[in-house]
Protein backbone atom coordinates (compact mmCIF):
# COMPACT_ATOMS: atom_id res chain seq x y z
CA UNK A 1 0.00 0.00 0.00
CA UNK A 2 2.59 2.22 0.79
CA UNK A 3 4.48 1.87 -2.31
CA UNK A 4 1.56 2.74 -4.22
CA UNK A 5 1.50 5.80 -2.46
CA UNK A 6 4.84 6.76 -3.20
CA UNK A 7 4.17 5.52 -6.74
CA UNK A 8 1.16 8.12 -7.35
CA UNK A 9 3.03 10.74 -5.35
CA UNK A 10 6.59 10.26 -7.94
CA UNK A 11 3.49 10.62 -10.80
CA UNK A 12 2.41 13.75 -9.89
CA UNK A 13 5.68 14.98 -9.40
CA UNK A 14 6.48 13.61 -12.91
CA UNK A 15 3.26 15.36 -14.43
CA UNK A 16 4.62 18.58 -12.63
CA UNK A 17 8.01 18.35 -14.30
CA UNK A 18 7.15 17.59 -17.80
CA UNK A 19 4.01 20.45 -17.43
CA UNK A 20 1.11 18.29 -18.80
CA UNK A 21 -1.71 16.81 -16.58
CA UNK A 22 -3.35 14.82 -18.84
CA UNK A 23 -4.75 11.37 -18.25
CA UNK A 24 -1.91 9.94 -21.28
CA UNK A 25 0.92 11.89 -19.23
CA UNK A 26 0.05 10.27 -15.66
CA UNK A 27 -0.36 6.41 -17.25
CA UNK A 28 3.18 6.99 -18.82
CA UNK A 29 4.42 8.47 -15.33
CA UNK A 30 2.97 5.49 -13.71
CA UNK A 31 4.75 3.07 -15.65
CA UNK A 32 8.23 5.14 -15.66
CA UNK A 33 7.73 5.79 -11.32
CA UNK A 34 6.80 2.19 -11.09
CA UNK A 35 9.76 1.03 -12.38
CA UNK A 36 11.88 3.11 -10.65
CA UNK A 37 10.42 1.97 -7.57
CA UNK A 38 10.59 -1.55 -8.66
CA UNK A 39 14.83 -1.00 -8.54
CA UNK A 40 14.46 0.72 -4.77
CA UNK A 41 12.61 -2.33 -3.99
CA UNK A 42 15.18 -3.82 -1.22
CA UNK A 43 14.12 -0.25 0.52
CA UNK A 44 10.76 -1.73 1.17
CA UNK A 45 9.34 -3.84 3.93
CA UNK A 46 8.00 -6.97 3.22
CA UNK A 47 4.29 -5.77 3.36
CA UNK A 48 4.49 -3.01 1.35
CA UNK A 49 6.76 -5.54 -1.12
CA UNK A 50 3.33 -7.09 -2.30
CA UNK A 51 2.59 -4.78 -4.20
CA UNK A 52 5.32 -5.18 -6.62
CA UNK A 53 4.02 -8.76 -7.20
CA UNK A 54 0.75 -7.60 -7.23
CA UNK A 55 2.01 -5.62 -10.67
CA UNK A 56 2.28 -8.86 -12.15
CA UNK A 57 -0.62 -11.44 -10.56
CA UNK A 58 -3.37 -8.79 -10.51
CA UNK A 59 -3.31 -8.43 -14.62
CA UNK A 60 -2.98 -12.09 -14.96
CA UNK A 61 -6.24 -12.64 -12.45
CA UNK A 62 -8.20 -10.30 -14.51
CA UNK A 63 -7.12 -12.00 -17.87
CA UNK A 64 -7.71 -15.20 -16.32
CA UNK A 65 -11.57 -13.63 -15.45
CA UNK A 66 -11.92 -12.60 -18.72
CA UNK A 67 -11.48 -15.88 -20.29
CA UNK A 68 -13.63 -17.30 -18.26
CA UNK A 69 -16.29 -15.31 -19.04
CA UNK A 70 -15.13 -16.16 -23.05
CA UNK A 71 -15.35 -19.92 -22.12
CA UNK A 72 -18.66 -19.54 -20.24
CA UNK A 73 -20.59 -17.81 -23.22
CA UNK A 74 -19.19 -20.33 -25.55
CA UNK A 75 -20.70 -23.11 -23.46
CA UNK A 76 -23.97 -21.55 -22.76
CA UNK A 77 -24.44 -20.94 -26.08
CA UNK A 78 -23.89 -24.44 -27.33
CA UNK A 79 -26.14 -25.55 -24.80
CA UNK A 80 -28.92 -23.06 -25.76
CA UNK A 81 -28.80 -23.50 -29.37
CA UNK A 82 -28.62 -27.67 -28.82
CA UNK A 83 -32.28 -28.95 -30.16
CA UNK A 84 -31.89 -31.28 -27.30
CA UNK A 85 -30.67 -29.18 -24.23
CA UNK A 86 -28.11 -31.33 -22.94
CA UNK A 87 -28.31 -29.75 -19.32
CA UNK A 88 -28.69 -31.47 -15.78
CA UNK A 89 -29.07 -28.36 -13.32
CA UNK A 90 -28.06 -29.01 -9.69
CA UNK A 91 -28.13 -26.85 -6.74
CA UNK A 92 -24.46 -27.72 -4.92
CA UNK A 93 -22.61 -26.71 -1.33
CA UNK A 94 -19.58 -25.63 -1.88
CA UNK A 95 -17.08 -25.42 1.34
CA UNK A 96 -14.89 -22.38 1.43
CA UNK A 97 -11.80 -22.41 1.89
CA UNK A 98 -11.29 -18.03 1.45
CA UNK A 99 -12.60 -16.24 4.49
CA UNK A 100 -12.73 -12.50 4.07
CA UNK A 101 -15.70 -10.35 2.96
CA UNK A 102 -13.46 -9.07 -0.39
CA UNK A 103 -12.62 -12.96 -0.91
CA UNK A 104 -15.78 -14.34 -0.85
CA UNK A 105 -17.40 -11.51 -3.21
CA UNK A 106 -15.00 -12.06 -5.51
CA UNK A 107 -15.19 -15.77 -5.63
CA UNK A 108 -18.89 -15.87 -6.42
CA UNK A 109 -18.35 -13.57 -9.19
CA UNK A 110 -15.63 -15.58 -10.64
CA UNK A 111 -18.03 -18.72 -9.67
CA UNK A 112 -21.02 -17.04 -11.32
CA UNK A 113 -18.82 -15.97 -14.69
CA UNK A 114 -17.65 -19.53 -15.09
CA UNK A 115 -18.91 -22.12 -17.16
CA UNK A 116 -21.86 -23.71 -16.05
CA UNK A 117 -21.88 -22.12 -12.37
CA UNK A 118 -23.61 -19.71 -10.97
CA UNK A 119 -23.49 -18.80 -7.17
CA UNK A 120 -27.18 -18.75 -5.18
CA UNK A 121 -25.82 -17.52 -1.35
CA UNK A 122 -23.19 -17.91 1.21
CA UNK A 123 -24.19 -19.77 4.60
CA UNK A 124 -24.71 -17.15 7.28
CA UNK A 125 -21.46 -18.58 9.10
CA UNK A 126 -19.64 -18.40 5.26
CA UNK A 127 -18.68 -21.90 5.07
CA UNK A 128 -20.57 -22.99 2.69
CA UNK A 129 -20.76 -21.25 -0.69
CA UNK A 130 -24.47 -23.07 -2.54
CA UNK A 131 -23.93 -22.85 -6.37
CA UNK A 132 -26.13 -23.58 -9.08
CA UNK A 133 -24.95 -25.75 -11.60
CA UNK A 134 -25.77 -26.56 -15.19
CA UNK A 135 -23.92 -29.26 -15.70
CA UNK A 136 -23.50 -31.32 -12.57
CA UNK A 137 -22.17 -35.17 -13.57
CA UNK A 138 -20.42 -35.20 -9.70
CA UNK A 139 -20.67 -32.82 -7.26
CA UNK A 140 -17.35 -33.40 -6.21
CA UNK A 141 -15.33 -32.94 -9.74
CA UNK A 142 -17.38 -29.21 -9.82
CA UNK A 143 -16.11 -28.81 -6.03
CA UNK A 144 -12.73 -29.62 -7.52
CA UNK A 145 -11.94 -28.03 -10.80
CA UNK A 146 -13.85 -24.63 -9.48
CA UNK A 147 -11.13 -24.89 -6.16
CA UNK A 148 -8.24 -25.75 -8.68
CA UNK A 149 -8.88 -22.53 -11.28
CA UNK A 150 -10.42 -20.28 -9.35
CA UNK A 151 -10.19 -20.39 -5.41
CA UNK A 152 -6.48 -20.84 -5.92
CA UNK A 153 -6.18 -17.83 -8.18
CA UNK A 154 -7.80 -15.52 -5.97
CA UNK A 155 -5.85 -16.84 -2.82
CA UNK A 156 -2.53 -16.09 -4.63
CA UNK A 157 -3.98 -12.09 -5.86
CA UNK A 158 -5.67 -11.59 -2.12
CA UNK A 159 -3.35 -13.23 0.22
CA UNK B 1 -8.80 -3.10 -41.43
CA UNK B 2 -10.03 -1.45 -38.26
CA UNK B 3 -13.25 -0.97 -39.42
CA UNK B 4 -13.99 -4.70 -39.87
CA UNK B 5 -12.57 -5.62 -36.58
CA UNK B 6 -15.09 -3.21 -35.15
CA UNK B 7 -17.51 -4.95 -37.30
CA UNK B 8 -16.57 -8.53 -35.67
CA UNK B 9 -16.70 -7.21 -32.32
CA UNK B 10 -19.89 -6.10 -32.46
CA UNK B 11 -21.56 -8.71 -34.42
CA UNK B 12 -20.23 -11.24 -31.51
CA UNK B 13 -21.70 -8.81 -29.21
CA UNK B 14 -25.17 -8.84 -30.61
CA UNK B 15 -24.95 -12.71 -31.05
CA UNK B 16 -24.10 -13.39 -27.50
CA UNK B 17 -26.86 -10.83 -26.65
CA UNK B 18 -29.14 -12.96 -28.93
CA UNK B 19 -28.07 -16.01 -27.54
CA UNK B 20 -28.81 -14.82 -23.91
CA UNK B 21 -31.99 -13.66 -24.78
CA UNK B 22 -32.91 -17.18 -26.42
CA UNK B 23 -31.42 -18.93 -23.18
CA UNK B 24 -34.30 -17.23 -21.56
CA UNK B 25 -37.40 -18.58 -23.64
CA UNK B 26 -35.56 -21.85 -23.61
CA UNK B 27 -34.62 -22.68 -20.46
CA UNK B 28 -36.74 -25.03 -18.31
CA UNK B 29 -36.28 -22.80 -15.04
CA UNK B 30 -35.42 -19.82 -13.45
CA UNK B 31 -31.81 -20.69 -12.26
CA UNK B 32 -31.23 -21.93 -15.72
CA UNK B 33 -32.49 -18.80 -17.40
CA UNK B 34 -29.93 -17.09 -14.95
CA UNK B 35 -26.90 -19.04 -16.50
CA UNK B 36 -27.63 -17.60 -19.99
CA UNK B 37 -28.59 -13.94 -19.03
CA UNK B 38 -25.19 -13.35 -16.52
CA UNK B 39 -22.60 -15.26 -18.96
CA UNK B 40 -23.68 -14.29 -22.52
CA UNK B 41 -25.23 -11.38 -21.50
CA UNK B 42 -21.98 -9.51 -19.56
CA UNK B 43 -19.98 -11.11 -22.98
CA UNK B 44 -22.35 -9.34 -25.27
CA UNK B 45 -22.33 -6.00 -23.69
CA UNK B 46 -18.17 -6.75 -23.18
CA UNK B 47 -17.53 -6.81 -27.00
CA UNK B 48 -19.98 -4.07 -27.57
CA UNK B 49 -17.91 -1.81 -25.78
CA UNK B 50 -14.79 -2.95 -26.98
CA UNK B 51 -16.01 -2.35 -30.67
CA UNK B 52 -16.38 1.04 -29.01
CA UNK B 53 -13.66 2.19 -28.19
CA UNK B 54 -11.47 0.58 -31.12
CA UNK B 55 -13.99 2.73 -32.78
CA UNK B 56 -13.35 5.93 -31.34
CA UNK B 57 -9.74 5.52 -30.13
CA UNK B 58 -9.56 7.78 -28.05
CA UNK B 59 -8.06 7.66 -24.68
CA UNK B 60 -11.14 9.32 -22.69
CA UNK B 61 -13.78 7.21 -24.72
CA UNK B 62 -11.89 3.90 -23.62
CA UNK B 63 -11.14 4.81 -20.56
CA UNK B 64 -15.01 5.45 -19.71
CA UNK B 65 -15.86 2.02 -22.15
CA UNK B 66 -13.38 0.01 -20.05
CA UNK B 67 -14.65 1.55 -16.54
CA UNK B 68 -18.34 0.56 -17.74
CA UNK B 69 -17.19 -2.47 -18.69
CA UNK B 70 -15.35 -3.34 -15.41
CA UNK B 71 -18.74 -2.29 -13.69
CA UNK B 72 -20.94 -4.68 -15.14
CA UNK B 73 -18.29 -7.27 -14.26
CA UNK B 74 -18.42 -6.44 -10.82
CA UNK B 75 -22.47 -6.34 -10.67
CA UNK B 76 -23.97 -8.53 -12.98
CA UNK B 77 -23.24 -11.68 -10.84
CA UNK B 78 -24.32 -9.83 -7.72
CA UNK B 79 -27.38 -9.04 -9.82
CA UNK B 80 -27.49 -13.10 -10.85
CA UNK B 81 -27.20 -13.85 -7.25
CA UNK B 82 -29.81 -11.66 -5.69
CA UNK B 83 -32.30 -12.85 -8.24
CA UNK B 84 -31.18 -15.94 -7.38
CA UNK B 85 -31.56 -15.83 -3.67
CA UNK B 86 -34.96 -14.00 -3.61
CA UNK B 87 -36.45 -16.33 -6.05
CA UNK B 88 -35.44 -19.26 -3.83
CA UNK B 89 -36.78 -18.37 -0.82
CA UNK B 90 -40.39 -16.84 -2.28
CA UNK B 91 -40.41 -20.65 -3.24
CA UNK B 92 -39.58 -20.96 -7.11
CA UNK B 93 -38.58 -24.24 -7.38
CA UNK B 94 -35.82 -25.99 -9.52
CA UNK B 95 -37.31 -27.53 -12.70
CA UNK B 96 -38.10 -31.60 -12.60
CA UNK B 97 -34.25 -32.09 -13.98
CA UNK B 98 -32.74 -31.07 -11.52
CA UNK B 99 -30.22 -33.35 -10.15
CA UNK B 100 -29.83 -32.55 -6.58
CA UNK B 101 -30.48 -29.77 -4.19
CA UNK B 102 -28.35 -29.38 -1.41
CA UNK B 103 -29.75 -26.01 -0.65
CA UNK B 104 -33.18 -27.42 0.30
CA UNK B 105 -34.35 -26.75 3.95
CA UNK B 106 -31.54 -25.08 4.94
CA UNK B 107 -32.93 -21.69 4.90
CA UNK B 108 -34.32 -20.46 8.68
CA UNK B 109 -37.39 -18.91 8.99
CA UNK B 110 -35.41 -15.38 9.67
CA UNK B 111 -33.67 -16.47 6.40
CA UNK B 112 -30.61 -17.16 8.04
CA UNK B 113 -28.82 -20.03 5.75
CA UNK B 114 -27.25 -22.54 7.74
CA UNK B 115 -23.79 -24.18 6.44
CA UNK B 116 -23.84 -28.26 5.40
CA UNK B 117 -21.64 -30.78 5.68
CA UNK B 118 -22.03 -33.40 2.46
CA UNK B 119 -19.88 -36.01 1.20
CA UNK B 120 -18.38 -34.26 -1.21
CA UNK B 121 -17.53 -31.24 0.96
CA UNK B 122 -15.71 -33.23 3.93
CA UNK B 123 -13.74 -35.08 1.13
CA UNK B 124 -12.08 -32.02 0.18
CA UNK B 125 -11.63 -30.17 3.97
Amino acid sequence: MRAFVYNVVLTIFWMAVTEAFTLENFLVGFVICFLILLLARPLFDAPSRRYFTLAWKLPRFVLLMLWEIVLSSLRVAQAVLSPRMPIKPGIIAYPLEVRSDLEITLLANLITLTPGTLSLDVSSDRKVLYVHGMFVDDPQKVIESTHESLEKAILEVTR
Amino acid sequence: MLEWLVYILVLGGVFFLFIAAIGVVRMPDLYNRMHATSKAGTLGVGLILVAVAVFYQELSVAARALSILAFIVLTAPVAAHALGRAAYLSGVKPCKDTYIDELAGHYQANHRLESVETEATQRKL
